[in-house]
Protein backbone atom coordinates (compact mmCIF):
# COMPACT_ATOMS: atom_id res chain seq x y z
CA UNK A 1 0.00 0.00 0.00
CA UNK A 2 1.17 3.24 -0.71
CA UNK A 3 2.78 5.53 2.38
CA UNK A 4 -0.62 7.74 2.80
CA UNK A 5 1.75 11.35 3.71
CA UNK A 6 2.71 10.82 -0.04
CA UNK A 7 -0.71 11.61 -1.19
CA UNK A 8 -1.71 15.21 -2.28
CA UNK A 9 -4.88 16.97 -1.15
CA UNK A 10 -6.63 15.51 -3.78
CA UNK A 11 -5.49 11.78 -3.72
CA UNK A 12 -6.33 11.92 0.04
CA UNK A 13 -10.14 13.62 -0.88
CA UNK A 14 -10.44 10.84 -3.86
CA UNK A 15 -8.87 7.98 -2.14
CA UNK A 16 -11.23 8.08 0.61
CA UNK A 17 -14.22 8.87 -0.88
CA UNK A 18 -12.83 5.93 -3.16
CA UNK A 19 -12.92 4.01 0.40
CA UNK A 20 -9.22 3.07 -0.32
CA UNK A 21 -8.48 4.01 2.83
CA UNK A 22 -10.04 5.52 5.84
CA UNK A 23 -10.21 9.05 6.88
CA UNK A 24 -8.29 7.85 10.09
CA UNK A 25 -5.63 6.01 8.41
CA UNK A 26 -4.87 9.10 6.89
CA UNK A 27 -4.99 11.15 10.11
CA UNK A 28 -3.02 8.63 11.80
CA UNK A 29 -0.67 8.39 8.99
CA UNK A 30 0.20 12.49 9.32
CA UNK A 31 0.29 12.20 12.80
CA UNK A 32 3.25 9.54 12.95
CA UNK A 33 5.41 11.70 10.50
CA UNK A 34 4.84 14.71 12.43
CA UNK A 35 5.45 12.97 15.67
CA UNK A 36 8.24 11.31 14.12
CA UNK A 37 10.02 15.17 12.64
CA UNK A 38 10.82 17.24 15.99
CA UNK A 39 14.06 18.08 14.03
CA UNK A 40 12.87 20.54 11.39
CA UNK A 41 10.94 22.06 14.42
CA UNK A 42 8.05 22.90 12.14
CA UNK A 43 4.78 22.73 14.57
CA UNK A 44 4.73 24.70 17.64
CA UNK A 45 1.84 22.48 18.97
CA UNK A 46 1.02 19.12 17.69
CA UNK A 47 -2.88 18.30 17.76
CA UNK A 48 -3.24 14.64 16.93
CA UNK A 49 -5.94 14.48 18.63
CA UNK A 50 -7.67 17.49 16.40
CA UNK A 51 -6.76 15.23 13.27
CA UNK A 52 -8.62 12.03 14.66
CA UNK A 53 -11.60 13.71 15.91
CA UNK A 54 -12.21 15.26 12.19
CA UNK A 55 -11.26 12.21 10.88
CA UNK A 56 -13.40 9.80 12.68
CA UNK A 57 -16.18 12.39 12.09
CA UNK A 58 -15.73 11.92 8.36
CA UNK A 59 -15.45 8.08 8.52
CA UNK A 60 -18.69 8.02 10.60
CA UNK A 61 -20.48 10.34 7.87
CA UNK A 62 -19.19 7.91 4.90
CA UNK A 63 -20.59 5.43 7.11
CA UNK A 64 -24.43 6.74 7.29
CA UNK A 65 -23.92 7.49 3.44
CA UNK A 66 -23.69 11.19 3.97
CA UNK A 67 -22.32 13.11 0.87
CA UNK A 68 -18.40 13.97 1.81
CA UNK A 69 -17.21 17.37 2.44
CA UNK A 70 -14.73 19.31 0.06
CA UNK A 71 -12.02 17.99 2.59
CA UNK A 72 -13.43 15.19 4.16
CA UNK A 73 -10.02 12.71 5.06
CA UNK A 74 -7.91 15.63 4.46
CA UNK A 75 -5.39 16.77 7.64
CA UNK A 76 -4.04 19.86 7.18
CA UNK A 77 -1.36 22.16 9.23
CA UNK A 78 -2.80 25.70 10.12
CA UNK A 79 -0.24 28.23 10.62
CA UNK A 80 0.52 29.99 14.59
CA UNK A 81 -1.03 33.04 13.69
CA UNK A 82 -4.67 31.66 13.14
CA UNK A 83 -6.33 31.82 15.98
CA UNK A 84 -8.13 28.32 17.32
CA UNK A 85 -10.55 27.98 19.81
CA UNK A 86 -8.74 26.28 22.63
CA UNK A 87 -5.58 25.55 21.22
CA UNK A 88 -2.52 27.89 21.69
CA UNK A 89 -2.10 30.36 19.48
CA UNK A 90 1.51 32.55 19.50
CA UNK A 91 2.35 33.98 16.77
CA UNK A 92 5.42 32.80 17.20
CA UNK A 93 6.12 35.12 19.92
CA UNK A 94 6.63 34.97 23.62
CA UNK A 95 4.23 37.85 24.32
CA UNK A 96 1.19 35.46 23.50
CA UNK A 97 2.70 32.55 24.80
CA UNK A 98 -0.26 30.34 26.85
CA UNK A 99 -2.62 32.61 24.70
CA UNK A 100 -5.95 30.10 24.17
CA UNK A 101 -8.58 31.89 21.91
CA UNK A 102 -12.37 31.46 22.94
CA UNK A 103 -13.02 31.83 19.04
CA UNK A 104 -11.86 30.20 16.04
CA UNK A 105 -10.38 32.22 12.98
CA UNK A 106 -12.78 32.69 9.57
CA UNK A 107 -10.14 30.87 7.50
CA UNK A 108 -10.02 28.19 10.01
CA UNK A 109 -13.50 27.47 11.01
CA UNK A 110 -14.07 27.10 6.91
CA UNK A 111 -11.38 24.57 6.46
CA UNK A 112 -12.99 22.66 9.20
CA UNK A 113 -16.40 23.22 7.84
CA UNK A 114 -15.24 21.78 5.22
CA UNK A 115 -14.19 18.95 6.80
CA UNK A 116 -10.46 19.09 7.14
CA UNK A 117 -8.35 18.55 10.56
CA UNK A 118 -5.77 20.29 12.54
CA UNK A 119 -2.25 18.30 12.26
CA UNK A 120 -1.20 21.49 14.77
CA UNK A 121 0.25 24.89 14.97
CA UNK A 122 3.01 25.59 12.99
CA UNK A 123 5.53 27.68 13.22
CA UNK A 124 6.31 30.83 11.88
CA UNK A 125 8.58 34.13 12.29
CA UNK A 126 7.33 36.31 14.82
CA UNK A 127 4.34 37.99 14.03
CA UNK A 128 5.14 37.17 10.27
CA UNK A 129 8.05 39.69 10.84
CA UNK A 130 10.71 37.84 8.91
CA UNK A 131 12.05 36.12 5.50
CA UNK A 132 14.10 33.07 6.97
CA UNK A 133 12.31 31.78 10.17
CA UNK A 134 15.09 32.84 12.91
CA UNK A 135 12.99 35.40 14.44
CA UNK A 136 10.15 33.03 15.87
CA UNK A 137 10.93 32.53 20.26
CA UNK A 138 10.41 28.58 19.41
CA UNK A 139 13.22 28.49 17.60
CA UNK A 140 14.20 28.49 14.10
CA UNK A 141 12.40 25.95 11.65
CA UNK A 142 14.76 23.56 9.47
CA UNK A 143 14.32 23.01 5.78
CA UNK A 144 14.32 19.38 5.15
CA UNK A 145 16.27 20.48 1.93
CA UNK A 146 20.48 20.53 2.28
CA UNK A 147 22.68 21.53 -0.29
CA UNK A 148 24.02 18.61 -2.20
CA UNK A 149 28.01 19.60 -1.01
CA UNK A 150 27.63 17.08 1.82
CA UNK A 151 28.03 19.76 4.38
CA UNK A 152 24.99 19.30 5.95
CA UNK A 153 24.54 23.52 6.81
CA UNK A 154 20.82 23.75 8.17
CA UNK A 155 19.00 25.88 5.70
CA UNK A 156 16.46 28.24 5.80
CA UNK A 157 12.54 26.92 4.84
CA UNK A 158 12.07 30.70 3.91
CA UNK A 159 9.52 32.67 6.15
CA UNK A 160 7.04 33.90 7.26
CA UNK A 161 5.80 30.78 6.55
CA UNK A 162 8.44 28.55 7.30
CA UNK A 163 6.89 25.83 9.56
CA UNK A 164 4.20 25.39 6.88
CA UNK A 165 6.82 24.92 3.76
CA UNK A 166 9.17 22.78 5.84
CA UNK A 167 6.06 20.39 7.32
CA UNK A 168 5.17 20.17 3.62
CA UNK A 169 8.25 19.84 1.87
CA UNK A 170 8.64 16.95 4.54
CA UNK A 171 5.71 15.38 3.77
CA UNK A 172 4.16 16.11 7.16
CA UNK A 173 1.12 17.67 5.95
CA UNK A 174 -0.60 17.62 2.62
CA UNK A 175 -0.81 21.52 3.03
CA UNK A 176 -1.16 24.13 4.76
CA UNK A 177 -2.65 27.53 5.90
CA UNK A 178 -0.30 30.61 5.39
CA UNK A 179 0.26 34.26 5.17
CA UNK A 180 1.81 36.99 3.38
CA UNK A 181 2.20 40.33 3.61
CA UNK A 182 5.12 40.92 1.98
CA UNK A 183 5.70 37.44 0.17
CA UNK A 184 5.20 35.30 3.56
CA UNK A 185 3.52 32.60 1.38
CA UNK A 186 5.16 32.65 -1.88
CA UNK A 187 9.06 32.97 -0.87
CA UNK A 188 8.90 29.82 1.44
CA UNK A 189 7.13 27.85 -1.13
CA UNK A 190 9.86 28.44 -3.67
CA UNK A 191 12.37 27.75 -0.91
CA UNK A 192 11.20 24.30 -0.01
CA UNK A 193 10.05 23.42 -3.56
CA UNK A 194 6.62 23.84 -3.27
CA UNK A 195 3.22 25.50 -4.51
CA UNK A 196 2.07 28.61 -2.88
CA UNK A 197 -0.93 31.25 -3.60
CA UNK A 198 -2.15 34.96 -1.98
CA UNK A 199 -4.79 35.77 -3.35
CA UNK A 200 -6.09 39.21 -4.03
CA UNK A 201 -6.55 41.25 -0.81
CA UNK A 202 -10.35 40.65 0.45
CA UNK A 203 -10.33 36.77 -0.95
CA UNK A 204 -9.82 35.54 2.54
CA UNK A 205 -10.96 36.94 5.88
CA UNK A 206 -8.58 38.61 8.03
CA UNK A 207 -10.79 37.95 11.14
CA UNK A 208 -9.16 35.70 14.18
CA UNK A 209 -5.44 36.25 11.82
CA UNK A 210 -2.88 37.84 14.40
CA UNK A 211 -2.46 41.17 12.29
CA UNK A 212 0.92 42.59 11.09
CA UNK A 213 0.05 44.86 8.17
CA UNK A 214 -3.65 45.01 7.65
CA UNK A 215 -3.41 46.65 4.19
CA UNK A 216 -1.43 44.42 2.92
CA UNK A 217 -1.77 40.85 5.18
CA UNK A 218 -3.74 38.16 3.39
CA UNK A 219 -4.25 34.67 3.95
CA UNK A 220 -3.06 31.71 1.67
CA UNK A 221 -2.46 28.07 0.77
CA UNK A 222 0.65 26.39 0.74
CA UNK A 223 0.23 23.18 -0.82
CA UNK A 224 2.49 20.47 -3.35
CA UNK A 225 0.58 21.02 -6.41
CA UNK A 226 -1.32 23.60 -8.25
CA UNK A 227 -4.59 21.64 -7.65
CA UNK A 228 -4.17 20.85 -3.88
CA UNK A 229 -3.84 24.79 -3.93
CA UNK A 230 -7.06 25.48 -5.58
CA UNK A 231 -9.01 23.40 -3.79
CA UNK A 232 -7.61 24.87 -0.69
CA UNK A 233 -8.31 28.46 -1.77
CA UNK A 234 -12.04 27.47 -2.78
CA UNK A 235 -12.09 26.05 1.32
CA UNK A 236 -10.43 29.13 2.62
CA UNK A 237 -12.09 32.03 0.86
CA UNK A 238 -15.39 33.62 0.77
CA UNK A 239 -17.06 37.24 1.66
CA UNK A 240 -17.02 37.55 5.86
CA UNK A 241 -19.11 40.56 7.28
CA UNK A 242 -16.74 40.23 10.03
CA UNK A 243 -13.59 41.90 7.81
CA UNK A 244 -14.63 45.68 6.57
CA UNK A 245 -12.02 44.82 3.77
CA UNK A 246 -13.81 41.33 3.16
CA UNK A 247 -14.58 41.27 -0.29
CA UNK A 248 -18.15 40.71 -1.11
CA UNK A 249 -17.77 38.20 -4.16
CA UNK A 250 -18.86 34.63 -5.09
CA UNK A 251 -16.18 32.43 -4.64
CA UNK A 252 -15.42 30.82 -8.26
CA UNK A 253 -14.70 26.82 -8.66
CA UNK A 254 -11.11 27.44 -9.32
CA UNK A 255 -10.33 23.50 -9.13
CA UNK A 256 -12.96 22.63 -11.82
CA UNK A 257 -11.87 25.56 -13.89
CA UNK A 258 -7.71 24.79 -14.02
CA UNK A 259 -6.79 24.67 -17.36
CA UNK A 260 -3.10 24.72 -18.36
CA UNK A 261 -3.56 26.06 -22.02
CA UNK A 262 -2.22 29.39 -22.69
CA UNK A 263 -3.55 29.90 -25.92
CA UNK A 264 -4.24 33.70 -26.33
CA UNK A 265 -2.55 34.60 -22.74
CA UNK A 266 -0.11 37.75 -23.11
CA UNK A 267 2.64 36.63 -20.30
CA UNK A 268 4.58 39.78 -19.51
CA UNK A 269 8.03 40.19 -18.34
CA UNK A 270 8.95 42.90 -16.41
CA UNK A 271 12.26 44.27 -17.75
CA UNK A 272 12.88 45.94 -13.99
CA UNK A 273 13.21 42.63 -12.15
CA UNK A 274 16.53 41.70 -13.88
CA UNK A 275 18.39 42.77 -10.94
CA UNK A 276 21.76 43.39 -10.36
CA UNK A 277 23.64 40.19 -8.84
CA UNK A 278 20.63 38.01 -9.81
CA UNK A 279 22.20 34.52 -9.35
CA UNK A 280 22.78 33.18 -13.44
CA UNK A 281 20.66 30.10 -12.37
CA UNK A 282 17.56 31.86 -11.61
CA UNK A 283 17.53 33.97 -15.30
CA UNK A 284 18.08 30.72 -16.58
CA UNK A 285 15.38 29.56 -15.12
CA UNK A 286 12.78 32.18 -16.07
CA UNK A 287 14.12 32.18 -19.46
CA UNK A 288 13.03 28.32 -19.21
CA UNK A 289 9.61 29.66 -17.69
CA UNK A 290 9.04 32.23 -20.75
CA UNK A 291 10.08 29.19 -22.69
CA UNK A 292 7.48 26.47 -21.05
CA UNK A 293 4.68 29.51 -21.55
CA UNK A 294 5.20 29.69 -25.24
CA UNK A 295 5.05 26.07 -25.39
CA UNK A 296 1.43 26.19 -23.19
CA UNK A 297 0.28 28.81 -26.39
CA UNK A 298 1.33 31.97 -24.95
CA UNK A 299 2.33 35.56 -26.00
CA UNK A 300 5.43 36.47 -24.75
CA UNK A 301 5.21 40.54 -24.22
CA UNK A 302 7.86 42.59 -22.32
CA UNK A 303 6.96 44.72 -19.85
CA UNK A 304 7.91 47.79 -17.89
CA UNK A 305 6.78 48.06 -14.29
CA UNK A 306 9.18 51.14 -13.49
CA UNK A 307 8.62 51.75 -10.17
CA UNK A 308 10.12 48.44 -9.05
CA UNK A 309 13.18 49.88 -7.21
CA UNK A 310 11.34 51.88 -4.96
CA UNK A 311 8.79 48.87 -4.14
CA UNK A 312 11.13 47.44 -1.22
CA UNK A 313 11.51 51.19 0.47
CA UNK A 314 7.49 51.94 0.56
CA UNK A 315 6.83 48.84 1.58
CA UNK A 316 9.37 49.01 4.86
CA UNK A 317 7.49 52.06 5.77
CA UNK A 318 3.89 50.86 5.64
CA UNK A 319 4.34 47.50 6.61
CA UNK A 320 6.13 48.88 10.04
CA UNK A 321 3.65 51.79 10.51
CA UNK A 322 0.79 49.37 10.31
CA UNK A 323 2.61 46.88 12.65
CA UNK A 324 3.44 49.10 15.35
CA UNK A 325 -0.22 50.39 15.08
CA UNK A 326 -1.49 46.80 15.18
CA UNK A 327 0.67 45.59 18.09
CA UNK A 328 0.13 48.58 20.30
CA UNK A 329 -2.72 45.75 21.54
CA UNK A 330 0.05 43.68 23.47
CA UNK A 331 0.06 45.89 26.50
CA UNK A 332 0.01 42.94 29.38
CA UNK A 333 -3.61 43.72 30.32
CA UNK A 334 -6.50 41.97 28.11
CA UNK A 335 -4.57 38.76 27.01
CA UNK A 336 -0.67 37.31 27.27
CA UNK A 337 2.11 37.94 29.06
CA UNK A 338 2.47 40.20 31.91
CA UNK A 339 5.88 41.77 32.97
CA UNK A 340 5.30 43.81 36.42
CA UNK A 341 8.40 44.62 38.01
CA UNK A 342 8.22 45.75 41.86
CA UNK A 343 7.12 48.75 42.00
CA UNK A 344 5.80 49.88 38.51
CA UNK A 345 3.07 51.70 37.57
CA UNK A 346 0.79 50.91 34.82
CA UNK A 347 3.14 52.86 32.36
CA UNK A 348 6.13 50.87 33.05
CA UNK A 349 4.13 47.80 32.94
CA UNK A 350 3.27 48.40 29.48
CA UNK A 351 7.02 49.19 28.63
CA UNK A 352 8.29 46.27 30.67
CA UNK A 353 5.54 43.77 28.74
CA UNK A 354 6.56 45.13 26.04
CA UNK A 355 10.63 44.63 26.11
CA UNK A 356 10.05 41.27 27.60
CA UNK A 357 7.63 39.84 25.34
CA UNK A 358 8.84 40.67 22.00
CA UNK A 359 11.67 39.68 19.96
CA UNK A 360 14.39 41.90 18.21
CA UNK A 361 13.28 41.97 15.01
CA UNK A 362 9.26 42.91 16.05
CA UNK A 363 11.02 45.73 18.01
CA UNK A 364 13.06 46.96 14.96
CA UNK A 365 9.74 46.95 12.99
CA UNK A 366 7.80 48.67 15.91
CA UNK A 367 10.60 51.36 16.16
CA UNK A 368 10.70 52.28 12.49
CA UNK A 369 6.95 52.18 12.59
CA UNK A 370 6.43 54.36 15.22
CA UNK A 371 9.69 56.53 13.74
CA UNK A 372 7.89 57.23 10.17
CA UNK A 373 5.06 57.73 11.89
CA UNK A 374 6.14 60.51 14.65
CA UNK A 375 5.40 63.94 14.65
CA UNK A 376 7.45 65.93 11.72
CA UNK A 377 7.60 62.75 9.53
CA UNK A 378 4.45 61.69 8.57
CA UNK A 379 4.32 63.16 5.83
CA UNK A 380 7.90 62.66 4.73
CA UNK A 381 7.86 58.94 5.13
CA UNK A 382 3.82 57.61 5.19
CA UNK A 383 2.41 59.76 2.65
CA UNK A 384 5.70 59.87 0.44
CA UNK A 385 5.27 55.76 0.58
CA UNK A 386 1.61 55.71 0.14
CA UNK A 387 1.88 57.91 -2.88
CA UNK A 388 4.32 55.90 -4.46
CA UNK A 389 2.44 52.59 -3.38
CA UNK A 390 -0.06 54.40 -5.65
CA UNK A 391 2.56 54.67 -8.86
CA UNK A 392 3.65 50.75 -8.42
CA UNK A 393 -0.66 49.77 -8.54
CA UNK A 394 -0.27 52.15 -11.92
CA UNK A 395 2.46 50.34 -13.23
CA UNK A 396 0.89 47.22 -12.78
CA UNK A 397 -2.62 48.68 -14.06
CA UNK A 398 -1.06 49.89 -17.33
CA UNK A 399 1.17 46.65 -17.96
CA UNK A 400 -2.35 44.72 -17.60
CA UNK A 401 -3.38 47.05 -21.08
CA UNK A 402 -0.61 44.72 -22.88
CA UNK A 403 -0.65 41.36 -20.81
CA UNK A 404 -2.28 39.38 -19.03
CA UNK A 405 -0.35 37.78 -16.34
CA UNK A 406 3.51 38.29 -15.47
CA UNK A 407 6.06 36.32 -15.20
CA UNK A 408 9.29 36.58 -13.03
CA UNK A 409 11.73 34.38 -10.41
CA UNK A 410 10.04 34.30 -7.01
CA UNK A 411 13.12 35.16 -5.41
CA UNK A 412 16.59 36.17 -5.80
CA UNK A 413 18.35 33.39 -4.45
CA UNK A 414 17.41 30.29 -3.75
CA UNK A 415 17.53 29.28 0.44
CA UNK A 416 20.29 30.17 2.48
CA UNK A 417 21.84 28.69 4.86
CA UNK A 418 20.44 29.68 8.82
CA UNK A 419 22.43 32.60 10.37
CA UNK A 420 23.59 33.83 7.14
CA UNK A 421 21.83 36.71 6.76
CA UNK A 422 20.33 36.89 10.49
CA UNK A 423 23.24 39.88 11.06
CA UNK A 424 21.82 42.20 8.43
CA UNK A 425 18.41 43.07 8.81
CA UNK A 426 18.63 45.02 5.53
CA UNK A 427 20.46 42.21 3.28
CA UNK A 428 17.09 39.60 4.53
CA UNK A 429 14.93 42.60 3.75
CA UNK A 430 16.04 42.51 0.10
CA UNK A 431 14.94 39.17 0.03
CA UNK A 432 11.83 39.66 -0.84
CA UNK A 433 12.28 42.09 -3.73
CA UNK A 434 10.48 40.16 -6.49
CA UNK A 435 7.41 39.31 -3.89
CA UNK A 436 6.59 42.86 -2.33
CA UNK A 437 5.61 45.00 -5.26
CA UNK A 438 1.84 42.39 -6.05
CA UNK A 439 1.91 42.56 -2.31
CA UNK A 440 1.63 46.40 -2.50
CA UNK A 441 -0.90 46.42 -5.26
CA UNK A 442 -3.37 43.97 -3.47
CA UNK A 443 -2.66 41.36 -6.58
CA UNK A 444 -3.27 37.51 -6.43
CA UNK A 445 0.25 35.41 -6.89
CA UNK A 446 1.40 32.46 -6.65
CA UNK A 447 4.88 30.40 -6.33
CA UNK A 448 5.41 26.78 -8.42
CA UNK A 449 8.71 25.29 -8.25
CA UNK A 450 10.73 25.03 -11.41
CA UNK A 451 13.69 23.15 -10.74
CA UNK A 452 16.61 22.99 -8.65
CA UNK A 453 19.72 24.85 -8.71
CA UNK A 454 23.85 23.54 -8.95
CA UNK A 455 23.33 23.08 -4.88
CA UNK A 456 20.09 20.81 -5.73
CA UNK A 457 18.09 23.49 -3.84
CA UNK A 458 14.41 24.28 -5.62
CA UNK A 459 13.72 27.37 -7.15
CA UNK A 460 10.18 28.96 -7.64
CA UNK A 461 8.63 30.69 -10.64
CA UNK A 462 5.93 33.86 -9.83
CA UNK A 463 2.93 34.31 -11.79
CA UNK A 464 0.99 37.91 -11.16
CA UNK A 465 -2.33 38.17 -12.47
CA UNK A 466 -4.59 40.75 -12.35
CA UNK A 467 -6.83 41.56 -9.20
CA UNK A 468 -9.93 38.51 -8.73
CA UNK A 469 -7.80 36.77 -12.03
CA UNK A 470 -6.44 33.76 -9.35
CA UNK A 471 -8.21 31.00 -11.66
CA UNK A 472 -5.70 33.07 -14.35
CA UNK A 473 -2.80 32.58 -11.75
CA UNK A 474 -3.28 29.06 -11.21
CA UNK A 475 -3.99 27.81 -14.48
CA UNK A 476 -0.67 29.46 -15.60
CA UNK A 477 1.50 27.51 -12.54
CA UNK A 478 -0.94 24.53 -14.04
CA UNK A 479 1.31 25.07 -17.06
CA UNK A 480 4.67 25.85 -15.81
CA UNK A 481 4.05 22.84 -12.95
CA UNK A 482 3.33 20.40 -16.33
CA UNK A 483 6.09 21.07 -17.90
CA UNK A 484 8.59 21.42 -15.19
CA UNK A 485 7.73 17.62 -14.13
CA UNK A 486 9.14 18.95 -10.59
CA UNK A 487 9.15 15.62 -8.47
CA UNK A 488 12.03 16.15 -6.60
CA UNK A 489 12.38 15.58 -2.67
CA UNK A 490 14.21 15.94 0.38
CA UNK A 491 16.17 13.40 1.15
CA UNK A 492 15.01 12.08 4.99
CA UNK A 493 17.45 12.91 7.21
CA UNK A 494 15.77 14.18 10.58
CA UNK B 1 4.89 69.03 0.82
CA UNK B 2 6.70 65.25 0.65
CA UNK B 3 9.92 64.89 1.14
CA UNK B 4 11.07 66.91 -1.73
CA UNK B 5 11.46 70.22 0.66
CA UNK B 6 13.29 67.76 2.94
CA UNK B 7 15.52 66.85 0.40
CA UNK B 8 17.76 69.40 -0.38
CA UNK B 9 19.02 69.07 3.49
CA UNK B 10 21.06 66.27 4.91
CA UNK B 11 18.84 63.66 6.90
CA UNK B 12 19.21 63.50 10.32
CA UNK B 13 20.89 60.46 11.53
CA UNK B 14 19.15 57.84 14.12
CA UNK B 15 21.00 58.28 17.13
CA UNK B 16 20.86 56.63 20.38
CA UNK B 17 18.28 59.65 21.89
CA UNK B 18 16.18 59.29 18.66
CA UNK B 19 16.13 55.60 19.25
CA UNK B 20 15.36 56.43 22.89
CA UNK B 21 12.23 59.02 22.42
CA UNK B 22 10.88 56.58 20.03
CA UNK B 23 10.85 53.35 22.17
CA UNK B 24 9.36 55.74 24.81
CA UNK B 25 6.49 56.45 22.25
CA UNK B 26 6.26 52.52 21.28
CA UNK B 27 6.12 52.17 25.21
CA UNK B 28 8.91 49.39 25.40
CA UNK B 29 11.45 49.84 27.82
CA UNK B 30 15.06 49.93 26.18
CA UNK B 31 18.58 50.00 28.47
CA UNK B 32 21.29 52.34 26.66
CA UNK B 33 23.31 49.42 25.73
CA UNK B 34 20.56 48.20 23.29
CA UNK B 35 19.47 52.10 22.37
CA UNK B 36 23.33 52.01 21.09
CA UNK B 37 23.22 48.68 19.27
CA UNK B 38 19.71 49.38 17.48
CA UNK B 39 20.75 52.89 16.70
CA UNK B 40 23.20 52.40 13.76
CA UNK B 41 20.75 49.25 12.41
CA UNK B 42 17.60 51.84 11.78
CA UNK B 43 19.68 54.67 11.06
CA UNK B 44 21.25 51.87 7.91
CA UNK B 45 17.70 50.75 6.93
CA UNK B 46 16.26 54.75 6.98
CA UNK B 47 19.19 55.47 4.94
CA UNK B 48 18.05 53.12 2.32
CA UNK B 49 14.79 54.30 2.86
CA UNK B 50 15.59 58.07 1.73
CA UNK B 51 15.88 56.22 -2.06
CA UNK B 52 11.96 56.85 -2.21
CA UNK B 53 12.74 61.08 -2.09
CA UNK B 54 13.73 60.33 -5.66
CA UNK B 55 9.94 59.64 -6.69
CA UNK B 56 8.20 62.55 -8.24
CA UNK B 57 4.79 62.26 -5.97
CA UNK B 58 3.50 66.20 -7.09
CA UNK B 59 0.38 64.81 -8.78
CA UNK B 60 -0.33 61.36 -6.79
CA UNK B 61 -2.54 60.67 -3.83
CA UNK B 62 -2.42 58.39 -1.54
CA UNK B 63 -2.91 54.85 -1.88
CA UNK B 64 -6.33 54.24 0.25
CA UNK B 65 -7.51 51.14 -0.59
CA UNK B 66 -5.63 48.12 -2.78
CA UNK B 67 -8.67 46.76 -4.00
CA UNK B 68 -11.93 49.30 -4.41
CA UNK B 69 -14.41 48.12 -2.11
CA UNK B 70 -17.50 49.28 -0.37
CA UNK B 71 -17.41 50.76 3.07
CA UNK B 72 -20.28 48.58 3.99
CA UNK B 73 -23.00 49.66 6.66
CA UNK B 74 -24.73 46.75 9.24
CA UNK B 75 -27.94 47.72 11.15
CA UNK B 76 -27.41 49.23 14.06
CA UNK B 77 -28.26 46.16 16.56
CA UNK B 78 -26.00 44.49 19.42
CA UNK B 79 -24.90 41.37 17.64
CA UNK B 80 -23.12 39.67 20.39
CA UNK B 81 -22.20 40.11 23.83
CA UNK B 82 -22.84 38.33 27.36
CA UNK B 83 -19.06 36.83 27.40
CA UNK B 84 -17.70 38.66 29.85
CA UNK B 85 -15.81 34.92 30.74
CA UNK B 86 -14.73 34.29 27.31
CA UNK B 87 -13.24 38.14 27.41
CA UNK B 88 -11.72 37.87 30.68
CA UNK B 89 -10.35 34.64 29.96
CA UNK B 90 -6.65 35.14 28.62
CA UNK B 91 -6.08 37.85 30.53
CA UNK B 92 -2.88 38.20 32.99
CA UNK B 93 -4.98 39.29 36.07
CA UNK B 94 -8.59 39.60 36.16
CA UNK B 95 -10.86 40.32 39.62
CA UNK B 96 -14.30 40.65 40.09
CA UNK B 97 -15.04 40.64 36.46
CA UNK B 98 -12.46 43.14 35.36
CA UNK B 99 -9.85 43.59 33.94
CA UNK B 100 -7.34 45.01 36.87
CA UNK B 101 -4.13 46.58 36.76
CA UNK B 102 -1.29 48.20 38.90
CA UNK B 103 -2.59 51.08 41.06
CA UNK B 104 -2.82 53.89 38.78
CA UNK B 105 -4.37 56.86 40.99
CA UNK B 106 -2.04 58.03 43.82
Amino acid sequence: MTDLTDLTVAGLRDGFRAGDFTAREAAEAFNTAVAGAKALNAFIVETPEHALAAADAADAARAAGEAPKPLAGVPIGMKDLFATKGVQTTAASHILEGFTPTYESTVSQKLWDAGAGMLGKLNLDQFAMGSSNETSFFGNVISPWRRKDGGNAALTPGGSSGGSASAIAARLCPAATGTDTGGSIRQPAAFVGISGIKPTYGRCSRWGTVAFASSLDQAGPMARDVTDCAIMLEAMSGFDPKDATSLDLPVPAWEAGLSPDMTGKRIGIPKEYRVDGMPAEIEALWQQGIEWMRDAGAEIVEVSLPHTKYALPAYYIVAPAEASSNLARYDGVRFGQRELPEGANLQDMYAATRAAGFGDEVKRRILIGTYVLSAGFYDAYYTQAQKVRTLIAQDFEKAWAVCDLLLTPTAPSAAFALGEKQADPLAMYLNDVFTVPASLAGLPAMSVPGGLDGAGLPLGLQVIGRPLDEQGVLNAGLAIEQRAGFSARAEKWW
Amino acid sequence: MGLDADASRTRMAVDTATVKRIAGLARIAITDEEAGRIAPELDNIMGWIEQLGEVDTSAVAPMTAVIPNMLRLRDDVVTDGGVREAVLANAPQAEHGFFAVPKVIE
